[in-house]
């Protein structure tokens, strides 16, 4: 039995305090910015652009007409549409419209920044425990028999998928259209592309489908949960309960894959309404997946490292790094097939999306390769490192980090573009979330004993040696 | 050195040979050499063997495979002859290596399975036509054989591997490799 102890419960409503005074602050910072601000703050920049550049009139020309085709080519795209029709009039016409035009745009980007960061690291974290839930739910579909002793790990970790969901829905409703575009109805009257795809794209429906999948996800949580306690409490030749589990988590694993699908749709694909892709709901899903495997492996080495998890040896840890790594490559192979078809067909409607990317969030695209990839894939080849617990705690904080990068590159583009940085309100969102993350996922731990006694599997899983 | 004896020891049971295994290692004899008709899960610890080194060959063939996809596509598609194919940019390798990255991959995997199985022909002294080693053709069956070389300590090593479990105990005259 693990006792929530009181220094964790400080330090997680610490971090939860900080995040939101963090997080807060700069909302407000930026809520405040006016148009006349964003003017400065472009003049300024211009002007240090012309400082550092300093080769003479010739190249401030160059730089000044750079700028302004960019600003022309943010004002074809930008979010609010209101004078775009006089635009394309007058698009070459009045300098000082395109200036408008332009801080206008970077106003827009300037506000959404802190609804981007709440809403990454919000989904970073409910992410995780979906994927856990998607991993727990196989486990019972393949009747695993090396896992159940990670069953109460795993059940902690899914305890977040509820509220987690509905912080996630609750942001992107509440940020609108500072995430969402499409929730602009003016955006939507001056997009022909959009209002093909309201039938989908609709606010209230958008609502409901979300509603629809926490449910979907939620109740078989719930049950396997309370089968899975019950069982501890059955006769010793009563496997009811474990059967039961056995079917509703075939059933979840169905309903799980659709919904994760249309989820990965609505709540990312969907910040780029002109974009699709066919294999986005896969991508998404390695990368949840992924993450949660790594939290089970780090939560267990933590409780390990108390001396609470004694039954947990080497070889579960082994069997865990093995499927970190597996599903690393996993993710790397999705990332590259819908990266490699894009750049190869080079199709203008689909390529803008990694053009954004590689040119104005070059470190991180291609840093989560090394994060994601290279890095878990090299050190977590060789197959004694996989049960030294440092190494799969250094291996996972890695891909932890890689993959909220990888949900910072799928929302960032599409709503801050080139006025991203880590910086106080994204460094507070993760703060933020990870302090309610551990308070419930360590709160969820405290309510049962850490050894699921009752499952059929639970001896052999003991005994798992590999 | 001519031909020496060894003793050769029958078991029928796998758990059997594992348990006379571990005795024949406490009494401190040095065993040549098992004969199974299958993999014995634990015999090579029991035994006492060094774990094997494939993996890492395997790796390092890996890295080979990965280097010469990479300096014959770079020599081919852009020093060579680049030509502009679809409109594909040949100018640097990194430019164009999305679409290398399928044959780096293959040919990765390629070296890294084939040349591992070779090591594995040349280590375990296996090829066509080679001469059948087996003391015992029911060790390909369902007898378990336990070779340990003789010195002039017969009678102690008989009774030992006796009460181990061994089905049969002959003394063999062997020819040295």
């Amino acid at each position: 039995m693990y006792t929530f102890s009181k220094r964790l419960k400080i330090v997680s409503l610490a971090l939860f305090v900080i995040g939101a005074i963090g997080w807060g602050t700069s909302y407000v910072a930026t809520h405040g910015l006016t148009l006349d601000d964003v003017k400065v703050l472009l003049a300024e920049e211009n002007s240090h652009h012309g400082a550092d550049a300093s080769h003479g009139e010739e190249t401030t020309e160059a730089m000044h007409h750079d700028v302004q085709t960019d600003a022309e080519a943010h004002a074809a795209m930008m979010h609010s549409t209101h004078d775009s029709d006089t635009h394309a009039e007058d698009a070459h016409g009045s300098e000082a419209h395109n200036d408008d035009a332009h801080a206008e745009h970077v106003l827009h980007q300037m506000h959404n920044r802190p609804y981007a960061a709440l809403y990454v690291a919000a989904f970073f974290f409910f992410m995780i425990s979906l994927g856990v839930l998607a991993f727990y739910g196989i486990q019972y579909a393949a009747q695993a028999g090396w896992s159940p002793v990670l069953f109460r790990v795993m059940e902690a970790i899914t305890y977040y998928v509820l509220p987690g969901g509905l912080i996630v829905l609750c942001i992107a409703l509440w940020a609108d259209h500072h995430i969402f575009i499409w929730m602009d109805p003016e955006v939507v009257a001056h997009d022909a592309l959009i209002q093909a795809k309201a039938g989908w794209l609709d606010k209230t429906w958008f609502a409901v489908r979300g509603l629809i999948f926490i449910t979907g996800w939620s109740l078989y949580r719930y049950f396997s949960r309370k089968f899975s306690l019950a069982q501890d409490q059955a006769d010793i030749n009563d496997n009811s309960f474990f059967k039961k589990n056995f079917r509703i988590s075939a059933a979840f694993l169905v309903f799980y894959i659709y919904t994760e699908s249309m989820m990965s749709w609505d709540w990312i694909m969907s910040v780029d309404p002109h974009w699709f892709s066919t294999l986005f709901g896969w991508y998404v899903f390695a990368s949840m997946f992924v993450s949660g495997i790594t939290v089970i492996a780090l939560i267990t080495i933590y409780l390990k490292s108390k001396g609470l998890m004694e039954f947990v040896n080497d070889s579960h840890l082994h069997d865990l790094a093995k499927f970190m790594f597996a599903i690393s490559v996993f993710w790397t192979y999705l990332w590259f097939s819908q990266f490699m078809l894009i750049w190869y067909a080079n199709i203008p409607e689909e390529v803008t999306y990694f053009v954004t990317r590689i040119e104005d969030y070059n470190l991180p695209f291609f840093g989560m390769i090394i994060l994601n990839f290279i890095f878990p894939f090299l050190v977590l080849m060789n197959s004694d490192y996989k049960r030294v617990p440092w190494f799969i705690v250094m291996a996972g904080i890695v891909i932890l980090f890689g993959h909220y990068i990888d949900i910072f590159n799928m929302i960032m583009p599409a709503t801050v573009g080139d006025r991203w940085f880590i910086g106080v309100p994204e460094i507070s969102a993760i703060v933020l979330f990870l302090g309610l993350f551990l308070f419930i996922v360590f709160y969820a731990l405290s309510k049962a004993p850490l050894l699921a006694k009752g499952n059929p599997f639970i001896k052999e899983s003991e005994h798992f040696h590999y | 050195m001519g031909s020496s004896k060894v003793i050769h020891a029958l078991y029928t049971d796998d758990d059997v040979l594992l348990s006379a295994v571990k005795s024949v290692r406490s009494e401190k004899h040095h065993i040549e050499e098992i004969f199974t008709p299958f993999p014995v899960h634990g015999l090579d610890k029991a035994m006492g063997l060094e774990p094997t080194r494939i993996a890492i060959a395997a790796f390092m063939y890996g890295c080979v495979g990965l280097i010469v996809a990479t300096v014959m596509m770079n020599y081919i598609m852009i020093e060579d002859w680049p030509q502009n194919i679809g409109g594909k940019p040949s100018f640097s390798y990194i430019e164009n290596m999305p679409a290398f990255v399928p044959i780096m991959f293959e040919l990765t995997v390629f070296f890294a399975a084939h040349l591992m199985v070779i090591t594995f022909y040349l280590r375990s002294r296996m090829w066509p036509f080679k001469n059948a080693e087996n003391p015992d053709p029911r060790t390909t069956d369902d007898h378990f054989l336990m070779e340990i070389s003789v010195h002039d300590n017969e009678n102690e090593l008989k009774t030992l591997l006796t009460q181990t479990g061994a089905v049969e105990v002959h003394i063999v005259e062997k020819e040295a490799h």
